[in-house]
């Protein structure tokens, strides 16, 4: 099980919860269990062909999967997953 | 990373008065700072994007702080409801130029400090000319398109971003220098879908967020110019008022960015509308919209409509809505049974701007029935139909 943290832009979509666990041995299987959970957060952070979305980051720790392997970057027990999307402040 | 040299030439640099030394004499007295530092300070000039509720810290901490030149762009007017988190404005500021309204209160902290106002929106046309004369931008803006639009140009230019934004009870920070360290576009390549992310103006905001986020921004200013510290270049930081918990991420420098990577592909500052998905995509069907009179017009002919109202609880509270059902936006696909096909469906909001996105989400789970979007949203019934509904 991961601790995953969901940021307050996703939090519509997870019941205001703002952290969740994910079951999965990849970041990948983390989020995707997240998504299971909480079908609403899919299509934001994933697209049509199932990457992740170019305005969403996802860190291990302090460490971002893009450095570590992507979607199939290892997660292991008791790690911290943190969604970190692009927030803009202010009016449209 | 960390950067230690100051960004101010030595050969810029002049001599404290000592009406200069009186004042400052607290930054004297730090080791870290000393005479060099605030000499450094006092050539430096500094450009300030937004004078909203990030820029107001950032402002009027810069000034104090002797920053010799702050260049401030807005094209704003000051809002009643700006006063809960942009502290530079008053009351008495309100339907005033922000930058007017900054140029006074910076003048009236410090009067040494030169300001120079930029009264207009950053543009692709402008930015270059605008940001050339100075060191370091703060990014105080509140969208997209500005914020890559600050980035590009910052990177063209080799000058240091130091980034904050802010969302409800969130704050990022960090120092995007694309010559230390990755720059905005290594971490987002591309922005969200215009309106998935609420605006502060329908998403909220706690007041003493961008207090906080934008003191941290002038905080690294500084360290740019005294030089010396450990700056966020490199680094995310990530706050939330709300748990009180202040979280840092690593940020790497993408070898494949498309402005500061190996093999850019971006020379030159680019239409920002369309890259942040603001010009209308030809290929989406607009959606069909309803005005406020004309609602009012079929339910008093006895028209069955189905009014759903997509805010939460909470936001329902403000000025609620008599007869609509409430379906919040995160719940529309999981509740679709409930609709009926027969009836035309209306959706509201607070301006009408998010439950377009309920009616999309509809259409995409294959939907049959007319859906119909209330033009301005709630503000826009209690504007045209019921006056005794207040606008927030
Ligand atoms: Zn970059």
């Amino acid at each position: 099980m991961a601790k995953v943290l969901i940021p307050t832009a996703l939090r519509a979509f997870t019941d205001g919860s703002s952290e969740v666990e994910g079951a999965g041995k990849t970041a990948g299987e983390v989020i995707t269990a997240v998504t299971e959970s909480y079908p609403e957060i899919q299509k934001h952070l994933f697209d049509e062909e199932g990457k992740l979305r170019s305005y969403v980051n996802v860190f291990i720790g302090d460490e971002n999967i893009r450095n570590l392997g992507g979607l199939d970057a290892p997660v292991h027990e008791g790690d911290v997953v943190t969604l970190v999307p692009a927030i803009a402040g202010g009016r449209p | 990373m960390s950067l230690t040299e100051s960004i101010i030439p030595d050969d810029r640099v002049d001599k404290l008065t000592n009406e200069e030394i009186s004042r400052y004499s607290r930054h004297l007295l730090l080791p870290q700072i000393g005479l060099d530092g605030q000499e450094k300070l006092k050539a430096a000039k500094v450009l300030i994007v937004g004078t909203g509720g990030l820029g107001a810290p950032l402002a009027l901490y810069l000034a104090a702080a002797g920053v010799g030149t702050l260049g401030i762009v807005d094209f704003d007017v000051v809002e009643e409801s700006n006063l809960q988190r942009q502290i530079i404005h008053s009351t008495r500021d309100i339907d005033r130029p922000k930058v007017a309204s900054a140029a006074d209160r910076i003048k009236s902290l410090n009067p040494e400090v030169k300001v120079i106002t930029h009264n207009t929106r950053l543009t692709s046309e402008n930015a270059l000319e605008i940001i050339e004369d100075y060191d370091i931008v703060a990014d105080g803006t509140d969208n997209y398109q500005t914020r890559y639009l600050v980035n590009d140009a910052c990177v063209l230019l080799g000058k240091p971003n130091v980034y904050g934004s802010i969302f409800q009870f969130e704050g990022q920070a960090s120092v995007f220098y694309a010559k230390e360290g990755p720059c905005y576009r290594c971490l987002y390549p591309s922005p969200p879908p215009p309106g998935l992310v609420p605006s502060c103006s329908e998403g909220g905001v706690l007041g003493v967020l961008p207090g906080i986020v934008g003191t941290i921004q002038a905080n690294e200013v500084i360290k740019l110019i005294v030089g010396g510290g450990n700056s966020l270049i490199g680094r995310l930081l990530l706050f939330d008022a709300w748990e009180m918990k202040f979280r840092e991420l690593k940020l790497d420098k993408d070898p494949g960015c498309p402005i500061c990577g190996k093999k850019p592909t971006i020379h030159e500052l680019i239409d920002y509308e369309q890259f942040c998905g603001l010009k209308p995509d030809h290929e989406e069907e607009p959606v069909e919209t309803i005005e406020a009179k004309e609602l009012k017009q079929r339910l008093d002919a006895g028209d069955k409509i189905q009014i759903i109202d997509i805010r939460e609880p909470h936001e329902r509270a403000i000025s609620p809505f008599a007869g609509a059902k409430p379906i919040p936006l995160g719940q529309m696909t999981r509740r679709i049974g409930e609709f009926d096909d027969t009836e035309d469906a209306v959706f509201l909001c607070k301006v009408g701007q998010r439950s377009v996105f309920a009616i999309r989400a509809l259409q995409e789970a294959g939907y049959k029935g007319k859906l119909l979007n209330l033009k301005d949203g709630v503000n826009a019934w209690a504007r045209d139909v019921d006056n005794s509904l207040p606008q927030y």
